[in-house]
């Protein structure tokens, strides 16, 4: 994509930004006495815990069974929410009384931390859509600001997507724009907020290898060393404290939660569904033939029964299992990047990314899906317009 | 050929994303015409209803008389219940002074229809006797979906239905944004939503019959249009403020065609013939439709309840009427004050029926059956503020302010419901669809808005240049905000109890005389623009 000019049409811009966030903020506000589901009370007691304890204990505390499982970053951000949560009702925050808090004061608090905490999804949306023509930035506003799935995910059942897409889109953007430093900041910060995110890591890694460390074999490995050197500090400035409390084994622990099964609960709608009908039909029809074939003792949902496997025929499905088939189905696009790392090309990318983790990660939930529908939105229009102008012409993409 | 249309039209529209001009940032929402747009704003109003449905009702969990949503309920379990001659009677069954029904009959048919509806999925909730205060999740829910579809079913056809004749009648004037403008004025009227999906009432239902009947009016279908009106009526008698407009226009057109004794006899035959069919159980003897009527007419309530923003209780201030005079002579007064006020209005309909001075009696009757009548509630502000949203296009600086003012005037009774919330939501979202970018308010290319499309007399100029004076409505603008603030948060001296609710009505008060004047005003001026034109060509 080209650089950004700042054109003279920003405060008509931000103005029009601005009028759509309003309106989805309007329906966010209607909608604060509606259902929630468990994980308010999930931050509500990581508000509590961040407030109430000494940072040695965040980890390791037991107090309720919604332990901490974000990395540190998110932990920051709740003990400073929780800040201004100990001044509205100190109760919010209390450790013991404040478990299951259902008061008014603690519900108006957070789901308007969320609403708040959407001005970085604002932020984010408004630094990709800049300098695109009206009517595209239009259509991406609708896609994004007022995606029912978000708005679904974070203001009903409750959760902080808005504000982790935003430091997303915030990366994307200057990626997009051969920012490569700011965008690789980003992207670290993101992580630290919430890893799972890292799916597109080997993506960014690749791009950046080869768009941002080129030019030389000295000038590359100074770069490599500033983005590195980059990467470490913000990883440091997050997990700093715990290695120092030598905590850093359980906060791994939490942070990935392997115990669980291969699905959520609720099946999120990726290639283990059918891997699972599959193995579910052929020993449905193999026991119609007459074969004697044990019914397994565990279940796909739940944790792992000792070595058994849950399935009744086909190979075993472990983690590393998931994790090779996410990179194998990732290598087409990081040969793509390899050989020609395009600034234009980067969100499909990482969309591309997160669609891969989505189908063949372990125990994905149905949100994940957001995680590709969101920057596929900001493609979507470019998109379109692409396939009209491969119609039309076959020299295309300028550098 | 169908797919090389459509190729055609894809292509379109991938020209239009890639052209990238700065054109009207709506050309997505209005380029297929009006209907598409229409249904994709009445979308996201049901998503609002919806959303406004999950705050309180009225009367929510205070016995023991609790409010307008156990009357609802109250009223399908009667009717539900009890054969239709023991609806209106007082009986050992149905004890009328625990919410009895003071609708006429077509309310009481419609609650059987919910009531049957409710039954099917929560027997509980209407059983007789013993669903007396029955609250619950699901009861809440299934309440809340008779007045969504009410809405669905009869409001947003009506406005639709509006809002095709209305474009016809403006001569292709303006962009085809004001359109979608214009229905989202109308779908997104604070006051409505809040009255019929917070406080809980099923006003959507007269008042989409109302529109029906306005737009059948409008497109010379009178008799189609007088059934629509009677059916109104005989929803809610308030319907009632429109029918000094209705008769108006209606006989004015008829006595300019050629024969105007049969019009107007085949108008009151229609008229006869629907209060016949919706009446019919009560026809067989004198004492059901007195038993009815009785009902729909309290006059043992006093002239006014509680602090509403009309005549009698703002001058009651000063002149104490409730104790210098009783009610009969209160009654006559009313009805004198509020037949002299809309006089004016009714008889420039009849000398110059026009489809603009309609909407205009319409608004003017309204209000002055508003300020002057017996009997009135805060609610009753929706029935003058329908047609200032249909002529929403016309008078775009007053829908503004006297939206501000009729909510301001029902704010008490939000507060009480509390659904503080959800009113500063959508007063919000008003303020937003209003000033939409590059909307009739917030025009981006410098046009013209559409306010001041006709020459005004000086007369009128002085009006305009009170009602609309900067400083007033500036200072007045700023007392509505500040009030707002005392009453969420300081109480009132114990001496004067209702001390903040007499100021919001004082205020409201002075706007809706002052803005009467005007729109009385702007009545007459218009037919004495077209009178001259009339002479060429037939506008009606």
């Amino acid at each position: 994509m080209m650089e950004m000019q700042e054109s003279p049409r920003t405060p008509v811009v931000m103005a029009q930004l601005s009028w759509f966030f309003g309106i989805a903020t309007i329906v966010k506000l209607l909608l604060i006495p509606s259902y929630h589901s468990t994980d308010l009370e999930v931050h509500r007691h990581w508000l509590a815990i961040t407030h109430s304890l000494p940072l040695s204990q965040w980890y390791t505390d037991e107090t309720s069974e919604w332990t901490l499982d974000y990395p540190p970053f998110f932990a920051y951000l709740e003990r400073f929410l929780s800040m201004f949560a100990h001044l509205i009702d100190p109760q919010i925050v209390h450790l013991h009384h404040g478990l299951n808090y259902k008061a008014n004061s603690a519900i108006y608090f957070q789901r308007m931390s969320v609403i708040v905490s959407d001005l970085f999804l604002l932020y984010g949306v408004y630094r990709s859509t800049l300098a695109l023509a009206s009517l595209k930035r239009n259509l991406i506003w609708l896609l994004v600001i007022w995606s029912p799935g978000l708005l679904i995910v974070d203001h009903l059942h409750f959760q902080y997507n808005g504000f982790l897409f935003g430091w997303l889109l915030l990366s994307l953007s200057f990626l997009a724009q051969g920012r490569d430093v700011m965008g690789g900041f980003l992207f670290a910060v993101l992580l630290c907020f919430k890893h799972l995110f890292a799916v597109a890591a080997p993506v960014y890694f690749v791009y950046l290898l080869r768009h941002y460390c080129r030019g030389g074999l000295v000038r590359g490995f100074a770069r490599l060393s500033v983005m590195g050197a980059i990467v470490v500090a913000v990883f440091a400035a997050a997990y700093g404290p715990f290695v120092y409390h030598g905590q850093i084994q359980q906060v791994i622990r939490r942070m990935f939660p392997f115990g669980r099964g291969l699905c959520h609960a609720y099946w999120a709608p990726n290639f283990w569904v059918f891997y699972i009908m599959l193995d579910k039909g052929i020993a449905f029809l193999l026991r119609k033939f007459g074969f004697n074939i044990p019914a397994p003792v565990a279940s796909f949902t739940g944790g792992l029964v000792g070595d058994a496997s849950p399935f009744a025929i086909l190979p075993r499905v472990t983690p590393l299992t998931t994790f090779i088939m996410v990179l194998l189905a990732l290598s087409p696009c990081l040969f793509r990047t390899w050989k020609d790392p395009r600034p234009r090309l980067i969100v499909r990318s990482v969309a591309y990314a997160y669609t891969c983790g989505f189908l063949f990660g372990w125990h994905v939930h149905e949100k994940a899906s957001l995680h590709f529908s969101i920057p596929l939105a900001i493609v979507a229009v470019e998109m379109a317009s692409h396939a009209n102008e491969a119609n039309k012409s076959s020299w295309c993409f300028q550098p | 050929m169908k797919k090389k249309g459509e190729m055609k039209k894809v292509k379109k529209v991938k020209d239009k994303v890639n052209d990238g001009q700065d054109d009207d940032p709506w050309w997505w929402l209005v380029q297929e015409g009006i209907r598409p747009s229409f249904l994709c704003i009445s979308l996201f109003a049901l998503l609002v209803r919806v959303a406004v449905g999950l705050h309180p009702y009225s009367g929510a969990r205070t016995p023991p008389k609790f409010g307008d949503y156990e009357a609802q309920r109250h009223w399908m379990e009667i009717t539900l219940n009890l054969p239709p001659k023991d609806w209106y009677r007082n009986s050992s069954v149905n004890d009328l002074s625990y919410w009895g029904l003071d609708y006429p009959p077509l309310t009481a048919y419609q609650s059987y229809v919910h009531g049957v509806f409710l039954k099917t999925f929560d027997p509980d909730s209407v059983a007789l006797f013993t669903s007396r205060g029955y609250e619950s999740y699901l009861g809440k829910l299934l309440m809340r979906w008779t007045v969504l579809s009410s809405d669905v079913l009869i409001f947003f056809p009506a406005v639709l239905y509006f809002v095709l004749v209305y474009r016809s009648m403006r001569f292709g004037m303006g962009q085809n944004s004001d359109v979608a403008w214009h229905i989202a004025m109308i779908l997104l009227n604070p006051c409505l939503i809040l009255i019929d999906h917070g406080h809980f009432q099923y006003n959507c239902i007269s008042l989409g019959l109302t529109i029906a009947a306005i737009a059948a009016a409008l497109s010379q279908k009178d008799l189609v249009a007088s059934v629509l009106y009677c059916l109104a009526l005989n929803h809610k008698q308030m319907s009632a403020y429109f029918a000094p407009a209705f008769f108006g226009y209606l006989l004015g057109k008829c006595l300019r065609k050629k024969n105007p004794l049969l019009e107007v006899t085949k108008l009151g035959l229609m008229v006869i013939g629907t209060f016949a069919v919706v009446w019919w159980p009560y026809l067989q003897s004198k004492d059901a439709a007195l038993a009815v009527l009785s009902r729909l007419a309290p006059f043992e309530r006093g002239i006014y309840e509680d602090y509403v923003a009309n005549f009698w209780c703002t001058s009651s201030v000063l002149v104490k009427w409730k104790k210098l005079y009783s009610t009969q002579s209160l009654r006559i007064f009313s009805l004198a004050a509020t037949l002299i006020t809309c006089l004016p209005s009714m008889v420039q309909q009849i000398l110059a029926p026009s489809s603009k001075g309609f909407l205009y009696a319409l608004l003017n009757t309204s209000f002055s059956f508003y300020l002057f009548s017996f009997q009135v509630h805060e609610k009753s502000i929706l029935l003058p503020l329908l047609p200032l949203t249909l002529l929403a296009l016309e008078e775009s600086r007053s829908i503004l302010w006297l939206t501000h003012f009729a909510m301001f005037s029902m704010f008490p009774l939000l507060h009480r419901d509390k659904l503080v919330l959800a009113y500063m939501a959508l007063y919000a979202l008003f303020i937003l669809v209003y000033f939409a970018p590059c909307g009739p308010s917030g025009r981006c290319h410098g046009t013209k808005t559409l306010d001041n499309t006709q020459k005004t007399k000086r007369s009128v100029d002085f009006i305009t240049s009170i009602t609309f004076h900067p400083l007033l409505m500036g200072f007045l603008g700023l007392c509505s905000l500040i009030l707002h603030v005392i009453y969420l948060t300081m109480h009132p001296p114990n001496k004067y109890p209702f001390l903040f609710e007499a100021v919001i009505m004082l205020i409201c008060f002075s706007q809706f005389v002052l803005f009467t004047f005007y729109f009385n005003s702007k009545q007459w001026m218009l037919s004495k623009h077209l009178t001259s034109k009339d002479k060429q060509k037939k506008l009606i």
